[in-house]
């Protein structure tokens, strides 16, 4: 059986009494693009950020590659893993946020290469040779000492991509990468995206980039109100006659598509 | 009367000595303040909660009275609790200390205004919490309280005028002497002003200069 890059088992996430993620079962297949869809408050950016452990999960089990995150199972019991095992296992997992967040004080090679050097402990020279290949990789060697102030939306959020690939993940997640950018620049963003799933990259996208979703995801997932309504490939999802949840989503979807072009 | 500069300007050296004194407690008082301020506002955000009341007290302490009350307190009253101290150390240690406190409110601000997505960003890649702290925290928080700590040092220089009633011979204590032997208190005075402007804009000039050469970090966002 191959395994896959992440698993979901009733995952539940409140915050205070509102609950946010309800019983959520995922398989996130190994080698292909995983779309996460819904309307806002649908709860798909607090699931992407469980599972880069940037929330704790209220209860559930999460594994990337096979290895519990945060917490495992033991005789039915959750209890929590240790924080080396966890370093371990968040170092296969890359993150790119909505609001790129690099780091200003840092040029765009400084941004890239500071994990290898203050994580991998890496020589300077062999940490800096790396990040700008990485750079390269997304089209931005000639930018490499810019500050990320000097860059545009576009750029900087491919630097930031760039950053989470120096670590050699396993596993990418993406929190709506593009919805802070103008229109314009979305294009530049989501082709580094596409090029890496074309390489086999393990990807979790979260996005209102519907094109995009269609024409590279493997597999889509419908979330609302903190609960998966649709799992299935593209075709199964986006097929007539459609969940009526999801065709209303889609509607206002296409409604201020239709604004935009007017 | 006349304004007799020249009557003054005849203890030329003796000045100048103050205002290298007065610099010199300027600067190391200023550097102790930066690194009192930055501890006070780490633990603060770290540390556990009776730490934080002692060192919030403290704080809170600092700034509701006066320096000069405060160094007194420290001169004729720390023999009293075994802390005898000559006067150089007893103004320098009152003054990091109140600097210190005031710096670190405004280092406190600074760290809780960095972005919690570039903390986030840090956690993901792997960075622990005393990397992120070195790495990201503090060097984000220093471009951000440029113009806030600029202003306490500005204030800093003049406080160091407040030494010269426990006799350390800096400015103040100098130029007034020089009003009391020569009876020219009025002259003696202008020029003290003139030296106390002239270093302020000095300071004011580099926290612009730096200012604008880190203006590069801030984030665009």
């Amino acid at each position: 059986m191959i395994i896959p890059a992440a698993q979901v088992d009733g995952l539940d996430k409140e915050f205070g009494t509102t609950r946010v993620l309800d019983r959520i079962n995922l398989t996130i297949p190994a080698g292909q693009v995983t779309c996460l869809i819904g309307p806002s408050g649908s709860g798909k950016s607090t699931l992407l950020r469980c599972i880069a452990m940037l929330e704790e999960p209220s209860a559930g089990i999460i594994s990337v590659g096979g290895r519990p995150l945060g917490f495992s199972l033991e005789n039915g019991k959750r209890v929590k893993l240790p924080t080396a095992h966890n370093r371990e296992v968040r170092g296969q997992i890359g993150m790119v946020f909505q609001q790129f967040n690099l780091w200003p004080h840092m040029t765009a090679l400084g941004n890239v290469a500071e994990a290898l050097k203050t994580v991998r402990r890496m020589p300077k020279a062999q940490a800096n040779e790396i990040a700008g290949q990485k750079l390269d990789e997304v089209g931005l060697a000639h930018r490499r000492d810019y500050y990320p102030a000097q860059l545009s939306g576009g750029q900087q959020q491919r630097v930031a991509i760039a950053r989470a690939l120096a670590l050699e993940p396993k596993l990418m997640l993406f929190d709506e990468p593009t919805s802070s950018l103008d229109p314009e620049l979305t294009g530049e963003v989501l082709n580094v995206m596409r090029k890496l799933a074309e390489q086999g990259m393990s990807m979790i996208v979260v996005s209102h980039e519907i094109g995009f979703v269609a024409s590279v995801a493997s597999k889509v997932v419908f979330l609302d109100h903190g609960r998966v309504v649709l799992d299935g490939t593209p075709q199964e999802v986006f097929a007539k006659p459609r969940h009526p949840r999801l065709a209303q989503f889609l509607d206002t979807y296409l409604d201020r598509e239709a604004v935009m072009l007017a | 009367m006349r304004f007799d500069v020249a009557l003054v300007l005849s203890y030329l050296p003796a000045i100048g000595w103050a205002a290298i004194t007065t610099v010199g407690l300027w600067i190391v008082a200023l550097v102790a303040s930066i690194v009192i301020g930055l501890a006070i506002a780490v633990i603060r955000l770290h540390g556990g909660a009776i730490v934080n009341t002692v060192l919030r007290l403290l704080v809170e302490a600092i700034r509701g009275t006066p320096f000069l009350i405060q160094l007194f307190l420290l001169y004729f009253g720390g023999p009293f609790i075994g802390l005898t101290l000559e006067r150089l150390p007893a103004g320098l240690l009152a003054l990091s200390l109140f600097g210190g406190c005031y710096m670190s409110e405004v280092f406190r601000t600074g760290i809780r205004a960095v972005p919690r997505g570039h903390i986030e960003a840090a956690e993901c890649v792997g960075l622990s919490q005393m990397q992120i702290l070195r790495r990201i925290l503090l060097p984000e928080m220093l471009v951000l309280v440029l113009p806030a700590g600029t202003n306490i040092a500005v204030g800093l220089i003049k406080e160091t005028a407040v030494l010269s009633v426990i006799g350390v011979p800096e400015l103040t204590a100098v130029i007034s002497g020089i009003g009391s032997e020569t009876y020219a208190f009025v002259e003696a005075l202008t020029l003290l002003s003139l030296c106390y402007w002239a270093l302020v804009e000095i300071c004011a000039r580099l926290g612009r200069t730096a200012e604008q050469r880190l203006s590069l970090y801030r984030f665009a966002a």
